[in-house]
C-alpha cells in the first residue's frame, strides 16, 4: 500500500553551541550570530519517512514547515534528500505563536493537504525543547499519536508498528493509520543530500523568493511545476486569526531575564603538580573526598 | 473546585519519584493559594495506592483503575484528565517532564485550550499585569524555565486559560512526606464514564524496562564532563577519577550530543538534577540549562582552560588547565595522600 506522508519540519537557530557573541550588550539575542538550521530531530523524522517511502513504492513525502520566508530553505533541504514536495506556511498572523497556536496553524494546513496516512516530525525543536507540537497537532486532528519513536517497524493492514523509547526502556506499540509520530534524536540519522535531487530542485522557489530573486530562470517555472514551492497564508488554510500567533497563545511571556549567577568567591589555582596536590590534600582533610 | 492537581505516574505499582516531588511542591503552592491539593492516579490494580500518595498532604485522590490504563497509552489517559478537569476545573495541573508527561500534557492542554510550559526549573505564585488592557491577574502560577539555548530565563504565565499546566523534570523539586497519617479523601471513579472504548486504539506489544545502571542522582561525588573534554576517549579519564573517588560520571548536553557520554548521564534542565557533596566540572562552559541541574552542589570544582567560562563564577575552586593535564594529577595525588 502506498502512503501519503507529511513531515513536520522547523527551521531553528542553532542554539547548541552558542558562542559568547550570542547575546548583545543590551541583553537581547543576536540572531545573526546563530546560523539557521534544519531542526536536528526533524531530520531523523525525515529519514523515517523516506524509509517508509522506500518500503512502500508509490508513497509520497511532503514537507510542511511554518516560519518566515527564508524557511523555504527547509523544504529544499528535504527535497535534496528525497522528499517529493513541500508547503511553507508563512504569515504575519502566525508570528509569536506558542506551541498551541503553532499546532493550530499546522493542523489547518494539514487539513488543507487533506490526504495523509502518517504525519511525522522530530520529538522537539532545539530552540524550545518543549516536545508539545506533535501531540497537540494530533489532538487538533483527532488522531492518535506515538511519541519518542526510535524506528518504524512496519505498516500493514492500516496499522503501524513502532519501537519507541520510554523512561528506562523500550516498548513496541501498534496503532491505526492515520497517525502522528514524533521521532527521537537517537533514531537513524538522515541520509545525505542526493546529487541528482540537488540538480533537480536547486532552483525550487516560493512565489516570494521568485519575486525577490533574479529572473534568469523565469521560464523554468512554467515548464517545471515541481520547482514552484507552495506558500500558504492564514487565509489560504482558512485559519481563524484569533487562534493564530500571539492572540491564539494561552501562554504569555511575563518576563525575560538575563542569567545572573549567584557568584561565589572562587579560588583559582594553576594546573601545577604542587597546587593540584594541595587542593587534594585540603579536600581529604575536610572530608569532601575520601 | 479550582484546586491544584498533580498527575501521578506509576510503574510496576510504584508512584514515580517525580510525581512525589511534585506533590511536595504542589502542597506548598496549594497552601499559598489557600486551595486543596488533589492527585490523580490512572493504572491497573491500584488497591492500596493511597498509602503512597496521601502522606504528601493530598486532600483528595482520584483513582482510575482499569486493565487498559496500564501500561500507559496516550488516548485513555488523556480522556481521564480532560473529562475529570471539565468537572473539577482545576486552576493548576502539574506533571513530570517524563516521556509520559510530555506525551500526555500537550494533548490535554490542546483539548482544553490551556497553556502548558515544559521543563520548568522553578514554580512560584505571583500577580501579573496586562498593561495593554490594564488588567491585573492575582495569584498566577509563574512557570520559570531557561529558554533560547539557555541564554535567558523566561517566566511564563497563563492569564486567561485554566488549568495552568507545567511539567517539571525529576529531581528538580525535593520530595518530602508531610505526615504519614495525613487524612485525605479517596475517590474511585468508574473508568467507563471517562474513557470511551474507542480510546484503547494503541496496543503495547512488547515492553522492556531496565533499572537504571547509573545512579548519578544519588551519588555524593559527581565528575561531569562537557564538550571541552574533547572526545569519548578523554571521557575515560573522568571514569577513572570517579572510580577512585567513589563517584559517578555525569555529562553536559553538549557532551551527550557529541556522543562522548550516554544520555542517562546528562545533567541539567533536560537531564537529571543533582545535589552532590562535590561536583567536579571538567571542560564544561556552564550554560544555564546545565547549571540549573547542579548549582545546589555543596562544593563545585571547575577544571577549564578558559578562565572566562561562566561556570567558574559559581565554582568554589577553578583549576586553570586542560582535562588531560589535571585529571590524571588528581588521581595520582588522591592515591598518594588518601592512605
Amino acid at each position: 500500500m502506498s502512503l501519503k506522508i507529511i513531515v513536520l519540519a522547523k527551521q531553528v537557530p542553532d542554539t547548541r553551541n552558542v558562542g559568547k557573541d550570542a547575546m548583545k550588550a543590551d541583553g537581547t539575542i543576536n540572531r545573526a550570530a546563530l546560523p539557521a538550521i534544519f531542526n536536528p530531530e526533524d531530520l531523523n523524522a525525515l529519514e523515517q519517512a523516506l524509509r517508509l517511502k522506500d518500503a512502500h513504492p508509490g508513497s509520497t513525502v511532503t514537507i510542511l514547515t511554518m516560519g518566515p520566508g527564508r524557511a523555504a530553505e527547509i523544504i529544499r533541504e528535504g527535497l535534496y534528500r528525497g522528499a517529493d514536495n513541500g508547503y511553507l506556511l508563512t504569515d504575519r498572523a502566525f508570528a509569536g505563536a506558542d506551541t498551541l497556536a503553532t499546532s493550530y496553524a499546522l493542523a489547518t494546513a494539514i487539513r488543507k493537504i487533506k490526504d495523509y496516512d502518517v504525519i511525522i516530525g522530530g520529538r522537539q525543536a532545539i530552540d524550545g525543547d518543549t516536545a508539545q507540537v506533535g501531540p497537540q497537532v494530533a489532538e487538533k486532528l483527532g488522531l492518535t499519536q506515538i511519541t519518542y519513536a526510535e524506528e518504524i517497524e512496519k505498516v500493514e493492514n492500516g496499522r503501524i508498528t513502532v519501537k519507541r523509547h520510554i523512561d528506562g526502556g523500550i516498548e513496541t506499540v501498534e496503532g491505526p493509520l492515520p497517525i502522528v509520530l514524533t521521532v527521537n534524536g537517537s533514531a537513524a540519522p538522515c541520509r545525505p543530500r542526493n546529487a541528482k535531487y540537488v540538480q533537480k530542485y536547486k532552483h525550487a522557489k516560493t512565489v516570494t523568493e521568485k519575486q525577490q530573486g533574479n529572473l534568469d530562470y523565469t521560464d523554468l517555472y512554467d515548464t517545471r511545476d515541481y520547482l514552484n514551492l507552495a506558500e500558504w497564508s492564514v487565509t489560504d488554510v482558512n485559519g481563524d486569526t484569533a487562534q493564530c500567533g500571539l492572540s491564539g497563545s494561552p501562554t504569555k511571556v511575563k518576563a525575560i531575564q538575563n542569567i545572573v549567577f549567584q557568584a561565589k568567591e572562587s579560588k583559582t589555582i594553576s594546573a601545577s603538580d604542587r597546587e593540584v596536590e594541595d587542593l587534594i590534600v585540603e579536600l581529604l582533610a575536610n572530608h569532601t573526598i575520601g | 473546585m479550582n484546586n491544584l492537581f498533580v498527575y501521578c505516574e506509576i510503574e510496576d505499582g510504584i508512584i514515580a519519584d517525580v510525581s512525589l516531588e511534585l506533590l511536595t511542591k504542589g502542597r506548598s503552592l496549594a497552601n499559598q493559594l489557600k486551595c486543596q491539593l488533589e492527585a490523580i492516579v490512572a493504572g491497573y490494580k491500584l488497591d492500596d495506592i493511597e498509602k503512597q500518595v496521601l502522606p504528601y498532604g493530598v486532600d483528595k485522590l482520584h483513582v482510575f483503575d482499569a486493565e487498559g490504563l496500564y501500561p500507559y497509552t496516550s488516548l485513555p489517559h488523556t480522556s481521564v484528565l480532560v473529562n475529570l478537569f471539565k468537572e473539577e476545573k482545576p486552576q493548576i495541573c502539574l506533571m513530570g517532564a517524563t516521556v509520559i508527561g510530555r506525551d500526555l500534557g500537550p494533548r490535554v492542554s490542546s483539548a482544553l485550550t490551556s497553556g502548558l510550559t515544559a521543563d520548568c526549573t522553578a514554580l512560584e505564585i505571583g500577580d501579573h499585569e496586562e498593561k495593554k488592557e490594564g488588567k491585573v491577574y492575582k495569584d498566577l502560577l509563574y512557570q520559570i524555565r531557561p529558554a533560547f539555548g539557555g541564554n535567558i530565563v523566561a517566566t511564563i504565565v497563563n492569564p486567561e486559560h485554566r488549568p495552568q499546566m507545567a511539567t517539571v523534570r525529576e529531581g528538580v523539586m525535593k520530595k518530602q512526606i508531610l505526615s504519614a497519617d495525613y487524612k485525605g479523601k479517596v475517590i474511585r471513579h468508574e473508568v467507563g464514564k471517562y474513557v470511551a472504548d474507542a480510546d484503547y486504539v494503541v496496543k503495547v506489544i512488547e515492553r522492556h524496562i531496565e533499572k537504571s545502571k547509573t545512579n548519578i542522582k544519588g551519588a555524593p561525588i559527581v565528575v561531569a564532563g562537557g564538550y571541552g573534554v574533547g572526545s569519548k576517549d578523554n571521557f575515560k579519564l573522568l571514569f577513572d577519577l570517579a572510580k577512585v573517588l567513589n563517584g559517578e560520571v555525569g555529562a553536559s548536553r553538549a557532551a551527550v550530543d557529541a556522543g562522548f557520554a550516554d544520555h542517562d548521564r546528562q545533567i541539567g534542565q533536560t537531564g537529571v538534577t543533582v545535589r552532590p557533596k562535590l561536583y567536579i566540572a571538567c571542560g564544561i562552559s556552564g550554560q544555564i540549562q546545565h547549571i540549573a541541574g547542579m548549582q545546589e552542589s555543596s562544593m563545585i570544582i571547575s577544571i577549564n582552560n578558559d578562565p572566562d567560562a561562566p561556570i567558574n563564577t559559581i565554582a568554589d575552586y577553578v583549576i586553570n588547565g586542560t582535562v588531560e593535564e589535571v585529571v590524571p594529577k588528581m588521581i595520582k595525588y588522591y592515591k598518594q595522600n588518601s592512605k
